[in-house]
């Protein structure tokens, strides 16, 4: 176990590696001077200035050394400094954003989680029953409404009509404010209301699956109420492949969501994470993809992990 | 010397129906399924049709008839540029179904289904490469990923076009919009691949070791024989099923692209640009069919091939209903 842990941690350097040299690469090889953002309307490609710069940022040298020296400065923890905004080191502005981001996806999926848990865990037991279907269609088709969609009109149900967030105080309904203000309730929502339909059938099959199982049998045979049964049998022993998939939601929540985020108005990582795309800002479009994949193979290994933790017949050699 | 066995008119009796028989028998019993079969089918006939269907053009302006609110001759109204949107709506669906499909054949199917029977079959180095390769891409997040690619590649791309037309005699390739769709099947390719190859290879890690493959090899069967005519056909259930569920989020993903302006360029319409020009409140006030209208097609179109994927698996795994 502890060789296979090692192993894969061993991995999760190389794998950062391979992303940063394609992220690099794609956008160094793709048109579209980063000195040109920088200057903008000053932007002259004979002047002094422009070469001075240029050989300042390190982007005269040749392309595997700018990556040499981009790698070894990431994995001792200095991600560079900004393009856009100069003299911002990109540490700095994406720990903050990054901080926002998670404070939103935090607040979805608790949102997700407690409406989807017991749901699923419901329907399980109404098999058959016209609920299962019903609740199962509904929260498909939430999950199918396109999120440009879902935020304007949650806004104007919420915001406008039932004024059921206070829009007559003066505070806006779009921006940020953290965690427990109310203007989380609408980007929270609808993020966090499509995520239901995926907590719902997870819990509703691997209820089902532990329901057939011998001792939920015994236990039956035994004596025990159908409340004890639930409680200390069904339900514990169901909720443990979702916990293994929690662990990527978590991982989701440093990726941030880039739609509601934009139209929002919410400084998070996914409104950067475009800006930096169009601005052609390197450093933060790398930063943002090292960190996201970071988490993913950390997570990812977490979820092995607790999957050999829960069932002792899974080995890994 | 198989058919010869099946002519006997005692065996057709007893003939079995075949796995993908059975499970299309118990699909057209769901009621869910059928609507959603015909919903699709509307929309997209509709969106391939729509040049002789609509009256109108895409970029056909009526000065007289701006933000008009449904009536008679504009079914769903007209845009602030005084254009009929049902049209565009429909030009709209005509390219997302263009691309999704285009996406899905080309990274699901041909690129996904090929990887993991190579990296189920062969295992080693190759399943090594393939699955490392597939852990690559899927531990950057799929927006992220397409935004990456879209931004960098498309310039690449017209210039490339550009060179093209100027050195031959093909007029209008950039203004036809091939490099809008080259570049976002691109995309959508670049993650559409992972989910089919990870299945496939599960499911073939499991056939290979079963018997009739055995035999198949004992007797000479070649290696490609194989993997197209006895591994796949016993792989397909399950395929079938995530590709229908995986148009949803190939739908969405172009969506995502158009809006956030890496996709269709106006003035060709698509559902993403006609959604980032409406998605805000003060739309519903004003003019709502400008952002329903599109917005209830995509809806529409994801929950159909959803729900279908869901009726599928129901269909396929009778064990899970």
């Amino acid at each position: 176990m502890w060789n296979y842990i090692i192993r894969r941690l061993l991995w999760v350097p190389f794998l950062l590696l391979v992303v940063s040299f394609i992220t690099f690469m794609l956008f160094r090889l793709g048109p579209g001077d980063p000195i040109l953002v920088i200057l903008g309307n000053k932007y002259d490609p004979k002047s002094q200035s422009v070469q001075n710069l240029r050989e300042e940022l390190g982007l005269d040298k040749p392309l595997m050394v700018q990556f040499a020296n981009y790698s070894i400065n990431f994995f001792q923890g200095d991600f560079g400094e900004s393009f856009r905004y100069r003299g911002q080191s990109v540490r700095k502005l994406i720990s903050a954003k990054m901080w926002v981001s998670a404070q939103l996806s935090l607040a979805a999926l608790l949102i997700s989680t407690t409406i989807g848990i017991p749901l699923g865990f419901f329907i399980a037991h109404k098999q058959g029953g016209w609920q299962d279907p019903a609740i199962v269609t509904i929260c498909l088709v939430v999950m199918s409404i396109p999120v440009m969609v879902f935020v304007p009109v949650l806004l104007w149900v919420l915001c406008l009509k039932n004024l059921w967030i206070p829009f007559w105080s003066g505070i806006p309904c779009s921006g940020w404010g953290g965690l427990f203000d109310q203007r989380i309730i609408v980007p929270a929502l609808s993020m966090g209301l499509p995520g239901v339909a995926i907590f719902v059938r997870l819990m509703r099959a691997s209820t089902l699956d532990v329901m057939k199982q011998d001792y939920i049998m015994t236990a039956h045979s035994k004596g025990l109420g159908q409340f004890v049964i639930d409680t200390r049998h069904v339900f514990r022993n169901a909720i443990i492949p979702i916990v293994t998939i929690l662990s990527f939601s978590l991982a989701g929540l440093i990726g941030g969501a880039i739609i509601t985020e934009t139209i929002m108005g919410i400084p998070g990582i996914g409104r950067l994470a475009v800006q930096s795309v169009f601005d052609r800002d390197y450093p933060v479009i790398m930063a943002i993809t090292l960190i996201t994949a970071g988490f993913f193979a950390i997570a990812n290994l977490l979820a092995d992990i607790t999957y050999a933790l829960v069932d002792p017949r899974i080995r890994y050699g | 010397m198989i058919q010869g066995i099946k002519t006997e008119p005692e065996m057709d009796s007893f003939q079995r129906k075949g796995h993908i028989h059975i499970a299309f028998d118990r699909l057209i019993r769901k009621k869910i399924a059928i609507a959603c079969l015909v919903i699709l089918a509307i929309i997209y006939f509709s969106g391939i049709a729509v040049d002789w269907i609509s009256p109108y053009g895409y970029t056909d302006q009526d000065y007289t008839q701006i933000r008009q609110s449904p009536n008679f001759s504009h079914w769903v109204g007209t845009d602030r540029a005084g254009r009929d949107v049902l049209t565009r709506v429909l030009w709209g669906v005509q390219n997302t179904l263009i691309l999704t499909f285009v996406g899905m054949l080309t990274g699901g199917l041909v690129l996904g289904v090929t990887m993991g029977l190579v990296s189920g079959y062969f295992g080693g180095y190759v399943d090594g490469i393939i699955q490392r390769s597939g852990e690559v891409v899927s531990s950057i997040p799929t927006f992220f990923l397409i935004l990456i690619i879209s931004a960098t590649i498309r310039p690449r791309v017209i210039e490339f076009v550009r060179w093209v037309e100027d050195n031959s005699f093909l007029e209008g390739l950039i203004r036809g919009g091939i490099v809008d769709y080259f570049v976002i099947s691109l995309s959508l390719v670049s993650f559409g691949w992972i989910g089919t190859a990870r299945l496939v290879r599960g499911q073939i890690l499991y056939l290979k070791e079963t018997q009739f493959i055995d035999a198949a090899r004992s007797i000479g069967v070649s290696t490609s024989n194989i993997l197209f005519r006895h591994l796949l056909p016993n792989a397909i259930s399950p395929l079938i099923v995530t590709v229908t569920m995986g148009m949803g989020s190939m739908i969405g993903a172009e969506i995502f692209l158009s809006w956030i302006g890496l996709g269709i360029q106006p003035p060709r319409p698509s559902l993403g640009v006609m959604l980032w020009e409406s998605s805000n409140i003060s739309v519903i006030r004003t003019e709502p069919w400008l952002m329903f209208a599109p917005g209830s097609v995509a809806f529409l179109m994801v929950l159909a091939w959803n729900l279908l994927g869901d009726a599928l698996n129901d269909v396929f795994n009778p064990r899970t209903y």
